[in-house]
């Protein structure tokens, strides 16, 4: 799915990389546990957090991940902002909350990511 | 940041500062985007990025501060995590996914879910940890 379809089912607004919003991903993970994302997530998800802190950029660029969304109306600091956009990486906010974002993107066809596999 | 090289090896190191939020990541950042520079396999890259960046904010997060040092070699990577203390008490028990001894503020920045040291072994394909009072030291290999 494109980032550009998830920002309008989502009702997202961008706060920066808008840039890549024709970029595509192919699974997501909803998560406020950095280490679980490092554990289980790479580039070709895109991360749904309530977690509003500069680590969830550093998390995103240990792993390669280039697409956060913030949900429950989350609003980020500046020093996050910067670093996401230093990192190439597109963050969006949205009203949602972590289960509504999620099923929109999931009833969408966009599978959850496979911890299994 | 000290960077020496000759003709086997390089050596990356950095000292890392207690509670340092701000800049907690840095190195792990550098690191990642040196051993992306010359061409280390992404697979190996990654596991690399998320050994050296769960230690780093161990180290931030648990101890007086310490260094991280990176020795990459001709078929591996080594990885030393060093801290002045207070040491783990109880290895086995810090080594169990789920265990944590972080307070709520370290919750709150998304880590202290006590996965930090199984994601490191997880990685690993050596891992050896030393811990006393005076300090904790963490050992990793990662062949290519």
């Amino acid at each position: 799915m494109k980032l550009k379809e998830i920002q309008k089912l989502l009702d997202a607004k961008v706060v920066t990389g808008e840039e890549y919003l024709d970029k595509e991903v192919y699974s997501a993970f909803g998560s406020d546990l950095m280490s679980d994302v490092l554990a289980y997530v790479d580039e070709s998800a895109v991360l749904l957090t309530g977690l509003n802190n500069p680590q969830i950029i550093r998390t995103a660029e240990m792993i390669d991940l280039f697409a956060i969304i913030l949900v429950r109306g989350k609003t980020p600091g500046e020093d996050l902002v910067g670093l996401a956009k230093d990192k190439n990486i597109t963050l969006m906010t949205t009203n949602h909350i972590l289960y509504t974002a999620s099923g929109l993107l999931y009833g969408e066809g966009l599978k959850g990511v496979d911890i299994n596999g | 940041m000290d960077k020496h090289q000759d003709d086997s090896k390089i050596n990356l190191e950095y000292d890392i500062i207690r509670n340092d939020f701000k800049r907690a990541g840095e190195a792990s950042s550098d690191i990642k985007s040196i051993l992306k520079k010359i061409g280390i396999d992404s697979k190996v890259v990654r596991k690399v990025a998320i050994v050296t960046y769960e230690a780093e904010m161990n180290i931030v997060i648990h101890s007086y501060g310490g260094n991280i040092k990176v020795t990459i070699k001709s078929n591996n990577i080594i990885i030393e995590a060093y801290d002045r203390g207070p040491g783990i008490e109880n290895i086995p028990l810090a080594m169990k996914e789920g265990y944590s001894t972080a307070t709520n503020e370290v919750r709150e920045l998304g880590f202290g879910a006590g996965m930090g040291l199984p994601n490191i072994n997880k990685c690993a394909d050596d891992f050896k940890i030393k811990s006393t009072p005076e300090g904790t030291r963490l050992l990793i290999t990662i062949n290519f």
